[in-house]
């Protein structure tokens, strides 16, 4: 119920925008997330919730990198 | 670190008995997608949570949106998730074959077109979710007083974590850590789970819905205990920050006010549910009060236990004999991501 996707934003208008997924262009509201063109925004409901900071796989990349030092200094 | 180190030493755990809860139905699906009960020691368990929206919304909540489908000129509009799950008698879907206008929506903003063409129809939204969703509402509600459209009602049964987890974190101590949700947490930031791991001295990880984001949280999970830490960790970066989605709070503050809620099969929780604020209560359509519950009187459905992570769902005694997706006797079996329904569809993955 909670899934939300990430997808790329390609036209914004105030509160509305055009978000690509994969290549299915979908209307979403913006309201609660400041987006431009080229961003990736994760899309619950027809809504932007967040403004995405990287893609999953790099992040994991960073994660297992990170629980080293998180778990190694004490 | 790598993967397959940090699922060597997930299995070579050895020390004392550990019960995790992964609150998210969408966590618990990528468990089960991804087989990573198989990776776990004997001493560790994941026990699902009561994040499924869907399965925790009251009989009496179904049976209020039937009774607005069956009105004339009203439509109720409604995601899928919620078409079979039972109300007192009937679900949506019986209702709507019995001719009842019931119409599934992808996203609450299809309503704005279909009730400013249609202005001699009243249209009844179901909104059910936790926080992740509200903001949806909430931005609803903006565009309905900005476009002056007074025929569209909100029935809602809307629903907090946090006081959720509070409530499983005071009434049962068996829990030593939580997997946070991941999208719930996008909204309210990683911070907010802060002083419920101080009060209760548990840790919490949240992550994010890949089958390396789910073992990554397990292997931190660990580590704190192991350390004796309870810190909250955010193990999802690139969608959650540390305070969340300012605006999205911000605006689920201005329409919409905390009070208490009934879970289905847990009990009324306070300050669990939001309900529409005064200067908005003009498009509620009779969300307070929806506390009936139709398992406690008239069916043996254990879900409030399999909420709570006391059983799992194979030990009801209906589990995939009087109750299977196709005839659901609960709504844990009826929601893509309810408890016995996922075990249901990977029961070969265990
Ligand atoms: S198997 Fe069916 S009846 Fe039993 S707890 Fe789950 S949903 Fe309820």
């Amino acid at each position: 119920m909670c899934v939300a996707l990430p997808g790329k934003v390609i036209e914004t208008n105030g509160m509305v925008g055009k978000v690509d997924f994969q290549g299915n262009i979908v209307n979403v509201s913006l309201g609660v997330v400041d987006a431009k063109v080229g961003d990736y925004v994760l899309v619950h409901a027809g809504c932007a919730i967040e403004v995405m900071q990287k893609d999953a796989a790099e992040e994991i990349i960073e994660l297992f990198a990170e629980l080293e030092t998180m778990h190694n200094e004490s | 670190m790598n993967l397959e180190t940090i699922i060597k030493e997930i299995g070579e755990y050895k020390g004392p008995n550990l019960k995790f809860m992964e609150v998210c139905g969408t966590h618990t699906a990528s468990i089960f997608k991804n087989g990573i009960k198989s990776l776990l020691p004997t001493g560790l368990k994941l026990i699902s949570g009561p994040g499924c929206p869907v399965c925790v919304t009251p009989s009496a909540y179904i049976d209020k949106a039937i009774e607005w489908a069956k009105k004339p000129d009203c439509v109720l509009l409604t995601f899928g998730d919620m078409m079979k799950v039972p109300g007192f008698t009937h679900s949506l879907s019986e209702a709507k074959a019995e001719g009842a206008n019931v119409e599934i929506m992808y996203s609450p903003h299809e309503v704005l077109k279909k009730a400013g063409s249609n202005p001699s129809k009243t249209y009844v939204i179901a909104c059910v979710g936790f926080e992740t969703t509200v903001p949806v509402y909430s931005l609803l509600i903006k565009q309905l007083e900005e476009n002056n459209i007074s025929n569209v009602k909100l029935l809602t049964a809307l629903r907090q974590v946090l006081p959720a987890l509070e409530f499983i974190c005071s009434t049962d101590s068996e829990i030593d850590a939580f997997i946070a949700p991941g999208h719930a947490s996008t909204i309210l930031g990683s911070d907010a789970y802060r002083n419920l791991a101080l009060d209760y001295k548990k840790p919490f990880a949240v992550a994010g819905f890949e089958a390396e984001h789910v073992v990554i949280a397990i292997y931190d999970l660990i580590k704190q205990m192991e350390k004796g830490k309870h810190e909250v960790h955010n193990l999802y970066p690139s969608a959650v920050r540390p305070e969340g989605n300012k605006t999205a709070l911000e605006t689920i503050d201005q329409y919409f006010t905390s009070g208490p809620a009934y879970w289905r099969g847990i009990g009324t929780i306070e300050n669990s549910g939001l309900y529409l604020r005064e200067p908005y209560m003009k498009y509620d359509a009779g969300s307070l009060g929806l506390s009936d519950d139709a398992d406690k009187q008239t069916s043996k459905c254990r879900c409030g236990e399999v909420i709570l992570g006391k059983i799992n769902p194979d030990e009801c005694p209906m589990f995939g004999k009087a109750c299977t997706p196709l005839k659901a006797k609960g709504p844990c079996m009826v929601s893509t991501e309810g408890t016995c329904g996922i075990w249901y569809r990977f029961s070969d993955r265990k």
